[in-house]
C-alpha cells in the first residue's frame, strides 16, 4: 500500500539526476541517449499514476521514436559537442529563474492529486463517469471521451499529426521524381 | 548493422511482438488502455527497429512511402467518413448512435473505426517523417 510514493520519490529523484546528467555533459550523443531514459522514466511515473495510455505513448514517442529521429539528425551534423562558453550568460538566465519561481509559485494552486471539488471534475466529468457507460457501452471511460464525446477534438488532433507530417515530408523528402524536374526546367 | 548477429535474432524475436501488441491495443482499446494513437505509436516504432537492424532499403520494399501516404490519408478519411455516415443517418456529424440499430451497438462501431483511422494516419506519419530523416542522409 505505502509502495507508491517510494516508487514515485525513486523516480523522481532519478529524474532530476538525469535532468543536471545532461546539463553536465558535452557529447551529443550521450545526451540523446539520456534524454530517452528521461523519457523511459517519465512513462514510468505515468504508469503509477495509472494512466497506462500515457505511459504508452511516453515510452513510444519519448524513448523510442524522437531518440531515433535525434541520432539520425546527429548523424547528419557534423559537430558531435557541444560548445561550452565559460563566461555566464545573464539574460538567458534570468528568463529561467524567473519562468521557474512563476512555476513553483503556480504549484501551490494545483489541486490535489484525485481531488473530486477540483474545478476540473466539477464540470462534465461527473455526466461522463455516470452515464458514460450506458450511453456508450465501451468499458474504457478514457477511449469513451476521447472518440465519442470528444470525437471532434480527436478529429482536429488526427489532422494535427496528418499535416505535421506533410509538412515534414514537404521540408526534409526527397526531391521531386526526374521527369517532373525536367518539366521545371523547360520553360 | 545486418552483420550483427545477436541484434538480429533479438530484433527478430521482438518485432513480431511489439507489432502484435500494437494489433491488441489497436482492437482491444475499448476495454482496455490504449486507442488508435498508442496502437499506431507502438506499430511504428517497432517498425523503426527494423528500420534501424536491417536497413532502409529492405524496409522500403515492405512498405513503400507511397503506400504509407495513401494509409495516412485514408486514415483521415475513415475518421471524418464516419462522420459523415452518421450525418447522412439522421443525426449530427460524428454522433456514432445513427449507425445502428441501437445507440450502443452504433456507438461501439463508430469508436472502432474512429480509433482505425486515428491508428492508420498515427502509424504511418511516424514511417513517413522516419523515412523523410533517414533518407536525408544518403544525398
Amino acid at each position: 500500500m505505502a509502495i507508491d510514493p517510494v516508487i514515485n520519490f525513486m523516480l523522481l529523484v532519478f529524474l532530476v539526476v538525469m535532468a543536471f546528467t545532461i546539463l553536465r555533459l558535452s557529447g551529443m550523443l550521450a545526451m540523446t541517449i539520456i534524454f530517452g531514459l528521461y523519457s523511459l522514466l517519465m512513462a514510468g511515473l505515468f504508469m503509477v499514476m495509472d494512466a497506462p495510455d500515457v505511459a504508452f505513448t511516453e515510452a513510444a514517442v519519448g524513448s523510442g521514436v524522437s531518440t531515433v529521429l535525434m541520432l539520425v539528425t546527429l548523424s547528419l551534423t557534423k559537430t558531435r559537442h557541444e560548445r561550452h562558453t565559460r563566461k555566464i550568460q545573464w539574460r538567458p538566465l534570468l528568463v529561467v529563474l524567473l519562468t521557474g519561481a512563476a512555476l513553483i509559485y503556480g504549484i501551490h494552486d494545483i489541486a490535489n492529486m484525485g481531488d473530486t471539488d477540483a474545478p476540473a471534475q466539477q464540470h462534465v466529468a461527473d455526466r461522463y463517469i455516470s452515464s458514460g457507460q450506458q450511453e456508450t457501452g465501451v468499458p474504457n471511460l478514457v477511449t469513451a471521451v476521447l472518440a465519442s464525446y470528444r470525437g471532434f477534438d480527436t478529429l482536429g488532433e488526427v489532422v494535427v499529426i496528418f499535416t505535421a507530417g506533410i509538412g515534414i515530408m514537404l521540408l526534409l523528402g526527397r526531391p521531386c521524381k526526374k521527369g517532373r524536374v525536367e518539366d521545371d526546367q523547360t520553360p | 548493422m545486418k552483420d550483427n548477429l545477436i541484434l538480429r535474432i533479438i530484433a527478430k524475436l521482438l518485432i513480431p511482438m511489439i507489432i502484435l501488441f500494437a494489433l491488441y491495443v489497436q482492437f482491444h482499446g475499448d476495454y482496455s488502455p490504449g486507442g488508435g494513437f498508442q496502437a499506431g505509436v507502438i506499430f511504428s516504432s517497432g517498425f523503426i527497429l527494423y528500420m534501424l537492424i536491417f536497413g532502409l532499403d529492405t524496409a522500403e520494399a515492405i512498405v513503400p512511402s507511397g503506400v504509407l501516404r495513401v494509409i495516412a490519408s485514408l486514415g483521415v478519411l475513415v475518421y471524418a467518413g464516419t462522420g459523415m455516415v452518421s450525418l447522412f443517418m439522421g443525426k449530427e456529424f460524428l454522433n456514432y448512435s445513427a449507425l445502428a440499430e441501437s445507440p450502443t451497438t452504433g456507438q461501439h462501431i463508430g469508436i472502432i473505426m474512429v480509433e482505425l483511422g486515428v491508428g492508420m494516419t498515427v502509424g504511418a506519419i511516424m514511417l513517413l517523417i522516419f523515412y523523410a530523416f533517414a533518407n536525408r542522409g544518403r544525398e
